[in-house]
């Protein structure tokens, strides 16, 4: 059922931006429209452009914010989420417990 | 006259004439409109309803830029547990499962859940939760969430502390089955409290509180009780509240939150609770009728959750597993009818995310 739902009206999570969109729609309560909006001006696409797998494939390896595919040294998980709080300008719980760990000097 | 292969609320396929699917859609809207006191949908509403439906071919889906956000609930366990209903019994590690469905089935939010997914059995187990919760956090690039159903039966006897108030309803005890359920979801709160403060201590970008109300009233009260501590104490938590069915059972009643009655809410009503409450996104549930036609129940949904996304301030995603929102009510949905309920959902019901 997740691949049917994927296939008839998904935005594609890692493939494309649907990560992205889902963090405005939770950080700042964001609808779809305005999220996409908000997305697509940080990223410098439009949001026809942010569902486009061949567009989104290549920037996401440019701006370093996580990969679907295995590329070497391509940062993921949390180094790529904290490098998408900066693209998005918004704070995670994820990231400040990461941040919380470290002993910096 | 031209027949359609289209189904019923159990799955089972069924053909109909394009005028009889416009009757059912319309029926269907009717007793939407009715149950929930919204709106009718327009004339081209049905007519796109009905297209959809009609679409000779095997699946369908939203027009290029009409894409929604996914989020899930049941976690890692869909894939895993195997329960003799409706999981899949493949035998591998919570965060492999987390990773292949964020890499491979392009989802853009993933929860960890515990096999006994409810706030009451995490508790015991919280510690190993939390470490897991802590990796799942590290590995995951999309939004992780932890999720737990508020399951607010098991505080109930023989489970729980509390006398069951459908039994002591049935002994004529109206007074003490009240006082039953507020104890229980007096329990219940700290527990959620709780349990999803610890989670957020460990790393989780938010939790999942999913079947919500599946217990009634107390319970739908006892969980925006929960979720209001929880944004008071993790202002950033992304928080989900989807709910246990259409309306809310009035096992209490009289049960308030925010000085109103909570028994007998439609989704465009529940959806305001939850954002006072500090909810982020809303999870509308319709329930399937398994002796209707599918354009019958996608068409009642449709009429239900398009005027919960009309009236809500904070985004709102069809909930559309197995037996609702249109889709039919069967272990294996069938995609046919899960990417027509899909597409309505999505440009007709306009929602944010499924």
């Amino acid at each position: 059922m997740f691949v049917a739902h994927y296939m008839a009206s998904g935005m594609g999570g890692l493939r494309t931006s649907g990560d992205l969109v889902a963090r405005m729609q939770f950080t700042k309560k964001m609808r779809l429209n305005e999220a996409k909006e908000y997305v697509a001006k940080k990223l410098g696409v439009t949001t026809f452009e942010m569902s486009d797998e061949q567009i989104m494939r290549e920037l996401r390896e440019e701006l370093r914010i996580g990969v679907v595919t295995g590329v070497p040294k391509a940062p993921r998980g949390i180094s790529a989420k904290m490098n998408i709080e900066d693209l998005l300008g918004i704070k995670m719980n994820s990231c400040e417990f990461f941040r919380s760990l470290i002993n910096k000097r | 006259m031209t027949e359609y292969i289209t189904r019923m609320g159990d799955g089972r396929t069924v053909t109909m004439t394009r005028e009889q699917i416009y009757e059912d859609a319309m029926a269907g809207m009717a007793d939407g409109a009715d149950a929930a006191q919204v709106p009718s949908l327009s004339d081209e509403d049905i007519e796109q309803i009905v297209d959809i439906i009609c679409n000779k071919n095997r699946i369908v889906a939203v027009e290029r830029g009409h894409e929604v956000i996914l989020t899930e609930d049941g976690g890692p366990h869909k894939f895993m547990l195997d329960s003799g209903s409706c999981c899949n019994g493949v035998e591998m590690g919570r965060i492999d499962v987390m990773e292949t469905i964020e890499r491979g089935i392009g989802f853009d939010t993933f929860e960890l859940t515990t096999t006994d997914y409810s706030i009451k059995p995490v508790k015991p187990i919280v510690g190993p939760e939390m470490t897991a919760m802590q990796q799942a956090a590290m590995r995951l690039t999309v939004p992780c969430l932890y999720g737990a159903m508020p399951n607010m039966g098991l505080y109930y006897s023989p489970d729980g502390a509390h006398l069951n108030p459908a039994d002591l309803m049935r002994e004529f005890r109206i007074e003490e089955a009240q006082q039953n359920a507020e104890a229980a979801a007096e329990q219940l709160t700290r527990d959620i409290v709780y349990v999803s403060e610890s989670m957020m201590s460990a790393g989780a970008d938010g939790f999942n509180f999913d079947n919500t109300a599946s217990a009634g009233d107390a319970e739908f009260v006892a969980t925006l009780r929960g979720v209001e501590q929880l944004r008071k104490d993790y202002p950033g938590a992304y928080i989900t509240m989807g709910m246990a069915a259409e309306n809310v059972l009035g096992i209490h009643g009289e049960i308030e939150y925010d000085g109103q009655i909570v028994a007998g809410l439609y989704p465009n009503d529940q959806v305001k609770l939850c954002e006072k409450a500090g909810a982020n996104i809303f999870g509308a549930v319709v329930n399937t009728n398994t002796s209707r036609s599918f354009a019958w129940n996608v068409a009642r949904a449709a009429t239900i959750v398009k005027d919960c996304v009309k009236n809500s301030n904070i985004p709102v995603h069809a909930n559309m597993g197995m037996g609702v929102c249109g889709v039919p009510m069967l272990e294996t949905p069938p995609i046919d009818c899960v990417t027509r309920a899909s597409k309505i959902m999505a440009e007709v019901a306009c929602v944010d995310g499924i």
